[in-house]
C-alpha cells in the first residue's frame, strides 16, 4: 500500500543521508522524496512517499524514529490528509492544432502555461499524484513530452493535528 | 575560562567524560592529539598492532564493564581499518565512541593524502555520528556521543576531527557541558502503565512460562533472577545474555536457539507464555518464524521499540529498559504466592525435567583424541568458573557457550551479532585492562587466531597474562561442520594446509607456549597454564576435527526440531 510518511528533524548536515541511507540499507522503496527546512530554519521536514505492508511500514516509521535526529515521524495516510505535487512538463506544439488542444487541456487540468517557445510549451500542474500522471497519459496521447520534472509529494494533516515540536 | 588547543580539548573531555584508557593507533591526522596525550596522564592510551584490534579492545571493556570503549585512529585507512570492529559493536549493542581523525576542513573532498568519508563510511553501523567543524564544538560532541553511546540501546558513536581544528598552534576557552540536552533524543526507560498490567496478567496466567532474556538483561541480572524465582518459570539466556541468568541455578535451562540446549528450545516450543527481556527474536534463535512457539503469547521488553515485532509479532509489547520495566513488574506481583506458584508450575517442571534428562549435552570421549567439548570443562574446572571468557567466532564459540556456565553477567564476551573471527585475543585484551587481577581467558580456533594474532605483541607491550585456549582441528570447524551436513563433506577451502608452529610464536612474542595432543595431558597443562600468574599463555590444544557442534536446529523447522548428535534427531 502506498504510504506518505512525514519526518520532522534537525536542520544539520549529514540528517537526510541517514534518512535516505536507511530505506536503502533495510531495502525500503522510496517512491518519491520532498526535503525543505520549516518555519524554524533549525528543522527539516521531509515527506516520503513508499509503499509496503502494514509490518513493512511499522518498522520504517520505528527505523527513522530510532534516529538520534528525528523529532517526530507521521504515517499521512493514516488519516484524513491533503497532498500535493508540482509538476513542470514540456510538451512539442509542432502545429496551430496541438497548440491548442494544449491549452484546452491545461485549462482542464488547472494548470498554467508558464514558458512558450517556437514548437513548445512548458506547463506548470499542481495536485495529487495521480492526476499529474493522468495529465501526463493525456498529454502523450496528442503530442511528444520532451521533459518533465516532479517535486515529489508533500502532505500535511487535515485538522487540529499537526507535525511539530 | 581556560584556554587550549582543539587536541588538548580532546584529551581534556575525554578525561572530564571519565575516560580510563583509549585504544589507538597514531598517525598524519591525529598527531596533534597524540602530542596532547603525550603531555598528560590521566587518560592511558594503548597503543595496538592494528586498529580492527583497537575497537574490539574498546568492545572487549565495554562489554565487560558495561562502561563505554574509547578507540582513537588516524583518518583514511586508521578509519576504515576500525569498520569491522565498529560494526561488530553496533550488531550487540556495545557503548563504543571512536573518535577518528580527517584531512584538513579545507582538503576535505579533494581526496586527500589518507582521506575517507569516515561520517559515511560508518553511517550504517553507528548510532550516531559527529563531523566536528569548529574547535569550541569538540566538548560538546563528545559529551553528546558518549551520552548517546550509552543510554537507550546503546551503541556505537563516531566522532570525526579535521587535523585544522586540532592543531595545538591554536588556542580556544575551554568549557565542559555539565548539562546539555539533546532535543530529538529522549530513549524510553520506562514502560508503559497499561502494558505492564496486561504483561503481568498474562504472567500469572500462565501454566507453562518460560523467561527468554537476552543481551538487555545484562545490567538487571539481580532483577532477572528475583523474577524468575518469584514465579518459578525456567529460563534460558541467549548468546548474548549468557550470565545474566547463572548458569548454575537450577530454574536454568540452557542456552536457546540455533546451538541452544534441547530442554531450551522444547521449553520455548511449548510454552504458553514467553516473557522475552531484553531479546530481538534474532533468526539464529526462532529457526523458521513461521513455526515459532505455536502456543506461547509473548510479552516482549526491549528499550529499542524496532526490535519489538520485527520478526516475531509480539502480544504485549513494551518499550523501556529491562531494569525499569522488571521494578514495574514487581509493583503488580507483591501478592503472588510462591507456593502457589509451584504448584501451578509442577506439570511443567515435570515435562521440562524429562527434556533435560535426555542430557542433550553429553558427548562421546575418546582415548587418543582431545575433544573439544572437555576442553572447555577443563577451563571451567581450573578457573572455578569466575574466568572472563572471551570468544572467537565457530566451533569453538557454540562449545564454550554450551560447557561453560556462566554464573555472572558481563563474564562472557563474543561476538554474537555480526560473527566477527578475530575478535576474541583483542577482546580478551580490553578485558583484561578493565579487571587487571582476573582471569582473561580467549577460547579460539586455529583459523580466529589468526585474524588479529599481531596483538601478542600488544600483550606483551603492556603485561597482559590473558590465557589463549586454542581449539586447533586444523580446520575452519563450523564451516567443516556444515560442508560435512549440507555439501556431502565436500570441505571447499576449509582446511589449513600449512599451520604455524604456535608455540614457537607465542616464543618469539616473549610468551609461553604449550601444545597439548593427548586427553590425558589435558587437566595437567590447563592446571600449569593457569598457574602462570604473570605471562601470557597460549594453548595449542590439538582436537578432533570431526567433531560437530550439537544440538543443533534443523534448517526451515520449528524451534525444536534439531539434530542432537550425527544420526539422532528429534
Amino acid at each position: 500500500m502506498r504510504r506518505i510518511i512525514s519526518v520532522l528533524l534537525e536542520n544539520e548536515p549529514g540528517a537526510l543521508s541517514r534518512i535516505v541511507g536507511l530505506f536503502s540499507q533495510r531495502g525500503f522503496n522510496v517512491d518519491s522524496l520532498c526535503v525543505t527546512t520549516t518555519t524554524d530554519p533549525t528543522l527539516s521536514r521531509i515527506t516520503i512517499t513508499t509503499h509496503g505492508d502494514d509490518k513493512v511500514i511499522e518498522q520504517i516509521t520505528k527505523q527513522i524514529n530510532k534516529l538520534v535526529d528525528v523529532f517526530k515521524v507521521m504515517d499521512l495516510t493514516e488519516g484524513s490528509h491533503l497532498e500535493r505535487e508540482l509538476m513542470l512538463i514540456k510538451v512539442a506544439t509542432p502545429n496551430e492544432h496541438i497548440r491548442a488542444e494544449v491549452k484546452r487541456m491545461a485549462d482542464i487540468f488547472r494548470g498554467n502555461i508558464v514558458d512558450v517557445s517556437a514548437r513548445n510549451y512548458t506547463i506548470q500542474l499542481t495536485g495529487p499524484s495521480d492526476k499529474l500522471d493522468a495529465f501526463i497519459t493525456t498529454a502523450t496521447e496528442l503530442t511528444d513530452v520532451l521533459e518533465a520534472a516532479r517535486t515529489g509529494v508533500c502532505g500535511l494533516s487535515r485538522g487540529d493535528k499537526a507535525l511539530k515540536i | 575560562m581556560e584556554m587550549m588547543s582543539g587536541a588538548e580539548m580532546v584529551v581534556r573531555a575525554l578525561k572530564d567524560v571519565g575516560v580510563e584508557y583509549v585504544f589507538g593507533y597514531p598517525g598524519g591526522a591525529v598527531l596533534d592529539i597524540y602530542d596532547a596525550l603525550f603531555a598528560q596522564d590521566d587518560v592511558k592510551h594503548i597503543l595496538v598492532r592494528h586498529e580492527q584490534a583497537a575497537a574490539h579492545m574498546a568492545d572487549g571493556y565495554a562489554r565487560s564493564t558495561g562502561k563505554t570503549g574509547t578507540v582513537l585512529v588516524t583518518s583514511g585507512p586508521g578509519a576504515t581499518n576500525t569498520i569491522t570492529g565498529i560494526a561488530t559493536a553496533y550488531m550487540d549493542s556495545i557503548p563504543m565512541v571512536v573518535l577518528s581523525g580527517q584531512v584538513p576542513s579545507q582538503h576535505i573532498g579533494e581526496d586527500a593524502f589518507q582521506e575517507t568519508d569516515m561520517v559515511g563510511c560508518s553511517r550504517p553501523i553507528v548510532k550516531h555520528s559527529f563531523l566536528v567543524k569548529k574547535a569550541e564544538d569538540i566538548p560538546v560532541a563528545i559529551a553528546k556521543a558518549y551520552y548517546i553511546a550509552n543510554s537507550g540501546r546503546p551503541g556505537p558513536v563516531v566522532i570525526d576531527l579535521p587535523k585544522d581544528i586540532v592543531n595545538i598552534q591554536e588556542s580556544h576557552p575551554y568549557e565542559y557541558p555539565e548539562d546539555f540536552s539533546i532535543r530529538s533524543y529522549n530513549p524510553t526507560e520506562k514502560g508503559h502503565n497499561k502494558q505492564i498490567k496486561k504483561a503481568v496478567e498474562a504472567i500469572k496466567a500462565a501454566k507453562r512460562p518460560v523467561v527468554y532474556a537476552g543481551g538487555g538483561a545484562l545490567g538487571a541480572s539481580r532483577k532477572l533472577i528475583k523474577l524468575a524465582e518469584m514465579l518459578n518459570a525456567p529460563v534460558t539466556n541467549t548468546l548474548m545474555g549468557l550470565g545474566a541468568f547463572p548458569g548454575t541455578h537450577e530454574q536454568f535451562v540452557g542456552m536457546l536457539g540455533m546451538h541452544g540446549t534441547l530442554e531450551a528450545n522444547k521449553t520455548m516450543h511449548n510454552a504458553d507464555c514467553i516473557i522475552a527481556l531484553g531479546a530481538r527474536f534474532d533468526d539464529r534463535v526462532t529457526n523458521n518464524v513461521e513455526k515459532f512457539c505455536p502456543y506461547a503469547r509473548i510479552v516482549h521488553v526491549d528499550i529499542d521499540p524496532t526490535s519489538i515485532s520485527k520478526t516475531v509479532n509480539a502480544h504485549i509489547p513494551i518499550v523501556g529498559a529491562v531494569d525499569k520495566v522488571l521494578s514495574q513488574f514487581f509493583d503488580h506481583l507483591k501478592d503472588i504466592d510462591q507456593d502457589t506458584q509451584k504448584e501451578k508450575l509442577q506439570d511443567w517442571w515435570k515435562q521440562i525435567r524429562q527434556w533435560q534428562s535426555r542430557k542433550c549435552l553429553n558427548y562421546a570421549t575418546a582415548s587418543e583424541v582431545i575433544k573439544p567439548q572437555e576442553v572447555i570443562q577443563s577451563l571451567y574446572k581450573h578457573t572455578d568458573g569466575k574466568a572472563y571468557v572471551s570468544s572467537d567466532v565457530g566451533q569453538h564459540q557454540m562449545f564454550a557457550a554450551l560447557y561453560y556456565p556462566f554464573d555472572k553477567p558481563r563474564q562472557w564476551i563474543n561476538s554474537g551479532g555480526l560473527g566477527t573471527m578475530g575478535f576474541g585475543l583483542p577482546a580478551a585484551m580490553g578485558v583484561q585492562f578493565a579487571h587487571p587481577d582476573a582471569i582473561s581467558a580467549v577460547v579460539t580456533g586455529d583459523g580466529s587466531i589468526q585474524m588479529n594474532i599481531q596483538e601478542l605483541s600488544t600483550c606483551l607491550q603492556y603485561n597482559l597474562p590473558i590465557k589463549i585456549i586454542s581449539l586447533n582441528n586444523r580446520a575452519l570447524g563450523m564451516v567443516r561442520q556444515w560442508q560435512d551436513m549440507i555439501y556431502k563433506g565436500r570441505h571447499s577451502h576449509s582446511y589449513m594446509e600449512s599451520m604455524p608452529d604456535f608455540v614457537k610464536l607465542a616464543e618469539a612474542y616473549g610468551h609461553v607456549g604449550m601444545r597439548v595432543d593427548h586427553p590425558s595431558e589435558l587437566d595437567d597443562a590447563m592446571a600449569r597454564c593457569m598457574a602462570i600468574k604473570d605471562k601470557l599463555v597460549f594453548m595449542d590444544i590439538r582436537v578432533d576435527q570431526n567433531e560437530h557442534v550439537y544440538p543443533m536446529q534443523i534448517k526451515f523447522g520449528a524451534m525444536d526440531d534439531m539434530r542432537l548428535s550425527k544420526t539422532e534427531r528429534t
